[in-house]
């Protein structure tokens, strides 16, 4: 078991930066969430799934809605409450655990904003270690494990709880849901036992984000080595440094696209295309694909290796793109029909990146 | 072409500087003295300086640049206490106000806060309704303990209603006792930065006011009847009674003043400038007269804002920064003597060798000190120190530039000298006349503006009708901000769709700048 206290959380929300591949909502407002929380209840307990009692419950928490009202609607946090609690009441069983859906973006410290009110510790594993648009995208969908049911609350007392037959189907009510319900609200899904997490999630997900951001902080201090030991800390490639000549985004009927474009810094020659939906999924090298969803795709600005979100891209940056192989949980029958290229709607085959590609 | 002049002012660090321009940008004087530790008196003597040379009575408009803002921040000195009510119960209670804050800052303005109902969702409607009899009771923990009170609601800036509302109830209750800023007034999208910008404001409220007072009064002193306005962050105007208000939106003015004002003075929109200083260099780039923004965050003081500001690289190389070893083995930096270079440097008497003296010796610099105690400078030294300076200008340069194409470079600031007559991937090296009171002139020339930053959704109104709204909206808020109707022009323009949400909400940010229009 871990704790984490107040001094890990600028760590740990800067590697939910970076796993969040350009998207899952700036982490700023919820780590100072986790710090009122810790200030108020004290550190938080970090489990790993085996050391709970394996027919125990484990509950998620999670804002749903959009990272653009999140600034101005920030959480009440009776919210997350609420939809636990109404869920526990559903299944007739109290949790023993909490779980972030996916580490990366903002996701990743909400349960632990929330545990220290319920008395719980947060389990050490996710479904997606990295950021993902929609609700079914997890290596639980992959196992067969159903999202539903599923509570989505208000900090005002509305709550509603779904039963669905497929995953797709809970994200589209979901959705439907925070439409109306403010597009700052919380969602509590993938009820299941500990034992199902210890064998169907991506274990360590909370601890490597937390190193990963303390590696990727070094850098930013501008420690000797720092760089060389945060990408092999993530079997991480830095593939392309060069500055931003355009940018095109996209209101479609479905989520926020865009299309990136770098400039090689040094070499004229060499650019890079980045497409985007909420998250940087594909990376092209001269129309070439080199980095490919669920891979992940970070980018650094080139001074400060600060990870830049697609909110804030802006023409004239410099940036090193820094490309990532997804956890290796993802590796199993179904992930290419789930979360490969062709799912976000590109006709192109997935190209694993790394080293053990 | 009207015969009206402009007096800019710029209180730095180091000195206070003053021009007089007139309609056609030609300077007609400039002047640069000490900044005193009581600022308006180096603003008194700037101010009589320049205005002896030229026809006073042709002096319509003065505008000042000032750094008193900023540190008050920074020294956490002449702050007022502040009252935080924050309108968004029964949301938001996860991120208390000041949450972010340091301590030092917490304890030096911090008083009564709270969240009370009200505030917006992102499609209009009410979070909750307004409570009168709970704002009543935040006035009274107020009362008697605070000078002033900042007001913040969720989505404000695209509905004022709730702030306004509050304030009536609050001003009802406490009378003229405090002053109150409302959100929306001083920020952007982002309840916590907007709600912390505006704490900040309301604590700088005396300072902003003894500022302007002082200002009329220097003014007054040398018979100038003037109107009086301040530099804001993105280098426009606000009239003097606005910048009383809202001082916050002038802590950042500095760099883009000297930035704005060196690209005028070398009758340029679109170029790179470099400002050596004595310990740093900052280099930024202009489009279209005005500095490229930043997309990070800005703190002022230790607290995150969603101000804009110019985007700038520093390093440190300016006048000042020390030189050891010798020949290839030569060592640069980062240290600095800083201003203590006109008694520690080699050329001024001094046993400290400096990229002064390394200029001088590679005959760069001129006119300074006495060149004849470097004898014990080799060639070599010189050469390799002077190479390391080339290739880390030409370096900021190229990482500033957004293309590949070749721009000006404008060197400002005491240590331009060190900058080269050719620098690769620019197209001219330019030391504009008048440079060193580049900062003042380009609060001289500043115009007036205004923006806007809102939600649109597509779907209730079509985008194109959405932008031209949003342009309207910013093109009116710079008209009251002074600007000329006749001139005024969109000078930026941002969509920035909404992610994770299917359907077609967007942020759009748009701002309108024009020439003051010109008094009857």
């Amino acid at each position: 078991m871990r704790t984490i206290d107040i001094g890990d959380i600028d760590d740990m929300a800067l590697g939910a930066t970076l796993l969040g591949t350009g998207g899952g909502g700036d982490p700023y407002i919820a780590k100072l969430m986790v710090k009122q929380a810790i200030e108020t209840y004290g550190p938080i307990r970090v489990v790993d799934p085996n050391d709970l009692p394996q027919d125990g419950l484990v509950m998620t928490s999670a804002v749903i809605g959009a990272p653009t009202v999140i600034l101005e609607k920030i959480p009440s946090g009776t919210e997350f409450i609420a939809a636990i609690k109404a869920m526990a009441r559903y299944k007739g069983q109290d949790p023993v655990a909490l779980m972030a859906i996916e580490a990366g973006g903002m996701n990743t410290l909400v349960p632990l904003a929330i545990a220290g009110e319920l008395g719980l510790p947060v389990i050490d594993a996710d479904s997606m270690r990295r950021a993902f648009p929609q609700i079914e995208m997890t290596t639980f969908t992959l196992a067969g494990i159903s999202a539903a049911p599923l509570a989505v609350a208000d900090e005002k007392g509305n709550l509603c709880i779904f039963e669905t037959t497929t995953n797709q189907v809970a994200e589209t009510l979901a959705r439907g849901a925070v439409i109306t319900l403010g597009l700052a609200n919380a969602i509590t899904c993938y009820t299941m036992t500990a034992a199902q997490v210890a064998k169907h999630g991506i274990h360590g997900s909370m601890t490597y984000c937390m190193d990963l951001g303390h590696h990727l902080a070094a850098v930013q201090r501008g420690e000797a080595g720092a760089f060389e030991t945060f990408l092999a800390f993530a079997e991480a490639k830095h593939v392309f440094s060069g500055k931003i000549v355009d940018i095109d985004r996209r209101t479609t009927k479905g989520f926020a696209r865009g299309t990136v474009i770098l400039e090689h810094i040094t070499d004229p020659a060499r650019t890079m295309r980045i497409e985007i939906q909420n998250e940087y999924l594909i990376a092209f090298e001269n129309d070439v694909p080199v980095i490919t969803v669920p891979d992940l795709i970070s980018m650094l600005d080139h001074e400060t290796a600060t990870p830049i979100t697609t909110e804030t891209l802006a023409y004239g940056q410099r940036l090193d793109v820094i490309g990532m192989p997804c956890a290796p949980e993802w590796h199993q029958p179904g992930m290419l029909d789930l979360v490969g290229p062709r799912a976000f709607g590109y006709d192109l085959d997935y190209v694993p990146f790394g080293d053990k590609a | 072409m009207n015969s009206n002049l402009r007096l800019g002012i710029d209180v730095g660090g180091t000195n206070t500087d003053a021009v007089v321009v007139d309609g056609t940008g030609a300077v007609l004087a400039t002047v640069k003295v000490p900044t005193t530790p009581e600022p308006l008196d180096g603003i008194r003597s700037a101010i009589e300086g320049v205005v002896g040379t030229v026809d006073r009575t042709r002096i319509t408009q003065a505008m000042l640049g000032t750094t008193h803002p900023a540190n008050a921040i920074i020294q956490r000195r002449g702050l007022d206490r502040v009252g935080i009510l924050r309108l968004a119960a029964p949301g938001s209670f996860s991120v208390k106000p000041g949450s972010a804050w340091p301590a030092d800052l917490r304890a030096a303005i911090m008083g009564p806060t709270m969240i009370a109902h009200g505030g917006f969702e992102y499609d209009g409607r009410e979070i909750a309704p307004l409570d009168p009899e709970e704002i009543k009771r935040f006035a009274g923990e107020c009362a008697g303990n605070v000078k002033a009170i900042a007001i913040s609601c969720a989505f404000s800036p695209a509905n004022f209603d709730h702030e306004f509302r509050a304030e009536e109830i609050l001003r009802a209750e406490l009378g003229d006792s405090v002053a109150i800023s409302l959100s929306h007034q001083v920020g952007s999208l982002g309840l916590l930065e907007r709600e912390d910008a505006t704490a900040l404001n309301a604590a700088l409220l005396s300072v902003s006011n003894a500022v302007v007072t002082g200002l009329a009064k220097a003014l007054t002193d040398n018979h100038l009847d003037v109107t009086a306005y301040l530099t804001q962050n993105d280098g426009t105007l606000m009239g003097a009674e606005q910048a009383v208000k809202f001082p916050i939106l002038t802590v950042g003015s500095g760099p883009t003043n000297s930035m704005r004002g060196a690209c005028a003075l070398a009758g340029l929109q679109d170029a790179l400038v470099i400002d050596v200083g004595g310990t740093s260099s900052d280099v930024g780039i202009l489009v279209n007269g005005f500095p490229r923004e930043s997309a990070t965050a800005v703190e002022v003081g230790g607290v995150r804002t969603n101000f804009r500001m110019p985007d700038l690289i520093s390093i440190g190389l300016g006048g000042g920064t020390i030189v050891r070893g010798e020949g290839a083995d030569v060592k640069v930096g980062p240290d600095s003597v800083g201003y203590r270079v006109v008694t520690e440097a080699l050329i001024t008497g001094g046993s400290t060798p400096t990229l002064s003296d390394v200029s001088t010796k590679g005959g760069r610099l001129s006119g300074f000190g006495d060149a004849s105690r470097l004898g014990g400078m080799s060639e070599a030294t010189t050469a390799a120190a002077l190479a390391w300076v080339d290739e880390r200008i030409q370096t900021l340069c190229d990482r500033m530039k957004a293309s590949r194409q070749a721009l000006p470079l404008i060197a400002v600031g005491g240590g331009s000298h060190l900058v080269a007559k050719h620098v690769p991937g620019v197209s001219e090296v330019i030391t504009p006349d008048h440079f060193a009171v580049a900062n003042a002139f380009g609060a001289a020339i500043a115009e007036a503006s205004g923006e806007i930053d809102r939600v649109y959704r597509y779907e209730v109104m079509k985008r194109e009708e959405c932008l031209e709204d949003a342009k309207r909206l910013a093109t009116e808020a710079a008209v009251r901000a002074g600007a000329d109707p006749a001139q005024v022009r969109i000078t930026s323009l941002a969509e920035v769709p909404m992610t994770y949400v299917p359907g077609s909400g967007c942020r759009v940010l748009v701002k309108a700048a024009g020439p003051l229009a010109v008094a009857g």
